[in-house]
């Protein structure tokens, strides 16, 4: 049953096939077998799960009508907070800090009878597309254990293609669920900016930041997007308007007529062969769906990198000044007669990595006096930029499509030492936080030269997510036609599991 | 083009409340250089005609109506401090530092 889909475990729970406390059990089994060598989560809630399995099922005996997710287990990203469970963000900084509340994408999937399983690992603060720069080590790809699964939200990535949860949360402030998606052959989705609140996600650039779902199918991830969006009194840049009709989009899979634009800027040079080959593919599959396939071009995304890292950084720089060693988190060097800027100065630099370091240096100077117009200012008239890029392209076709990530998985290790070798990653999944706009990520196949999966990329414009979804589910559906079997079935098996 | 020195970078960490070490400073130094090298290719096309973006969403002030509900106890918000007495968060001494 594990390796299922949320949505049949669903059904089967339905039918009484199976409890919620025994799938629940189930994967909490998988991740005992699996997770020292996958490492995609940094904390589990044993008890926890199984008690909110147990109030499902318990409803459900009761005979009251539950959500269509209601006992379905789910990873949930250490960015996120939940109530009296250790959070981190992969920091330092935060080891042993236990929330006092829950964020509003946590209330809103308990209300569900969404059961969380756990916290995974990622990119500390999010920033990375390796989940090499957790402070607790990094996860390790299912499809091979010796390579990256994508950052920063590689442990939700890995706990989907390791069958150790069939949902999980992410965040993509650059790329964070789309490229770890991409490197993994799972699906993620990152919403229209302000189509899920913020309330509760440990900020790193706010104007960018975002959550949305990960699973194994693109209907499964508009279920929980279903669940965890909508406007929230508690985020100022929650957006006040109903969610985009996104399962309905899934259930279809309609793309008759649709006008599907590809980006001639995020193709070519810098790509993979074995990518580019299974992205024209995909390209046929749509046409042959009924999609009408047209060229666009974006001139200025070429410069959406340089500008997401002074924008980035700027932010975060200012966010993670909140980790001052007062009120919550680690305190360091507090003896007899320390200053509290002593204090402060010796927590952060213990408490923060060497990525987290860099940003907020990179930011605190492109924030400065004399350099603000040069940088941030010019970054900010970049962003413009890409946004007309996006009006003039999205006046030509419904949707877009790129290659998620230029290459496939690479090895542990391979760019640790190289931030700007690290940040070409997320060359193609930019544009879409710079813009606010939607982006989604589905697996296109495996890579003919390395085996290893490709992601396709779909981008909407904002509050229009539902086309990515009819889009997803339509390539899903010509492609699992001509597999035969998710992608997913294709993955070595991990030693040690059942 | 080097833009950033070792005591540049020295300088912007104490603006950002961090006690770097010596080995740090010198490796962020040069791997900012190369950084802000990359990354300063915005001014190519940064107009001065072009109206920079902030946010991808018109912000507005979001208010509500001004009445009591329900918030953190004293004990939960303090919670997750290092140290805390009497209801309040203790903290380092902020005057009388030397300087």
């Amino acid at each position: 049953m594990i390796t299922h889909a949320a949505h049949e475990m669903a059904s089967a729970m339905q039918a009484g096939e199976i409890t919620s406390v025994e799938l629940t059990q189930a994967h909490l089994d998988r991740i005992s077998a699996v997770d020292s060598q996958v490492h995609a989560f940094l904390h589990v809630d044993t008890e926890g799960a199984l008690s909110q399995a147990k109030s499902v099922d318990d409803a459900r005996a009761r005979g009251e009508k539950v959500g269509p997710l209601a006992g379905v287990p789910l990873a949930l990203k250490d960015v996120m907070v939940q109530k009296g469970i250790p959070t981190t963000a992969g920091s330092k900084i935060l080891e042993g800090w236990r929330p006092p509340y829950d964020a509003t994408v946590v209330s809103k999937m308990k209300s569900a009878g969404i059961v969380i399983l756990g916290k995974t690992n990622m990119d500390e603060f999010a920033m990375g597309s390796s989940t090499e720069n957790s402070a607790y080590g990094p996860t390790h790809n299912p499809w091979d254990l010796t390579r990256i699964p994508g950052g920063s939200g590689g442990g939700s990535s890995a706990s989907l293609a390791a069958f150790q949860a069939p949902l999980a949360i992410g965040t993509d402030t650059g790329g964070s669920i789309r490229q770890p998606a991409a490197v993994t052959g799972t699906v993620g989705v990152k919403p229209t900016y302000g189509g899920v609140s913020r309330y509760g996600l440990i900020a790193f650039s706010s104007s960018l930041d975002q959550a949305g779902p990960c699973a194994r199918t693109v209907l499964d991830a508009a279920l929980l997007h279903e669940v965890i969006a909508g406007h929230d009194i508690h985020d100022a840049t929650s957006i006040d308007a109903p969610v985009p009709q996104v399962v309905q989009a899934a259930r279809s899979g309609d793309v008759k007529g649709m006008k599907i634009g590809v980006v001639k800027e995020l193709n070519g040079d810098g790509y993979q062969a074995g990518v580019r080959s299974r992205f024209e593919e995909s390209l046929e599959l749509l046409a042959k769906a009924g999609a009408e396939i047209v060229e666009v071009s974006c001139p200025n995304f070429e410069y959406a990198l340089a500008a997401y890292y002074l924008i980035a950084p700027s932010e975060c720089s200012s966010n993670l000044a909140r980790f001052d060693a007062m009120r919550y988190g680690i305190r360091v060097g507090d003896e007899d007669g320390a200053s509290a800027e002593s204090v402060m100065n010796l927590t952060r630099e213990v408490g923060f990595g060497r990525e987290v370091k860099r940003r907020i240096i990179l930011g605190t100077y492109a924030l400065s006096s004399g350099y603000f117009d040069a940088y941030y200012g010019s970054a900010q008239k970049v962003r413009t930029l890409i946004m007309q890029d996006f009006n003039s392209a999205f006046g030509k076709a419904d949707v877009l499509v790129s290659p998620t990530c230029p290459t496939t998985a690479f090895k542990i290790g391979e760019k640790a030492n190289d931030p700007l070798a690290m940040y070409l990653n997320d060359i193609a999944t930019i544009p879409v936080n710079m813009a606010g706009i939607g982006g989604m990520s589905l697996p296109c196949g495996l890579a003919p030269e390395d085996g290893l999966p490709v992601g396709f990329q779909v981008m909407a414009p904002a509050m229009q997510d539902q086309r990515m979804y009819s889009v997803g589910a339509a390539l899903e559906a010509s492609l699992l036609s001509q597999w035969g079997a998710p992608l997913l079935s294709q993955i070595p098996a991990l030693a040690g599991a059942k | 083009m080097s833009t950033l020195s070792r005591s540049d970078v020295a300088h912007l960490a104490r603006l950002a409340r961090i006690d770097m070490t010596d080995p740090e400073l010198d490796s962020l130094a040069s791997e900012l250089d190369v950084i802000l090298e990359a990354v300063a290719r915005v001014q190519e096309v940064a107009t001065p005609d072009i109206v920079p973006t902030s946010h991808p969403l018109p912000l507005r002030n979001v208010t509500r109506p001004d009445v009591v509900v329900p918030s953190l106890s004293p004990e939960a918000a303090l919670s997750g401090a290092p140290a805390s007495e009497e209801q309040r968060f203790r903290v380092p001494q902020i005057l009388g530092e030397e300087a």
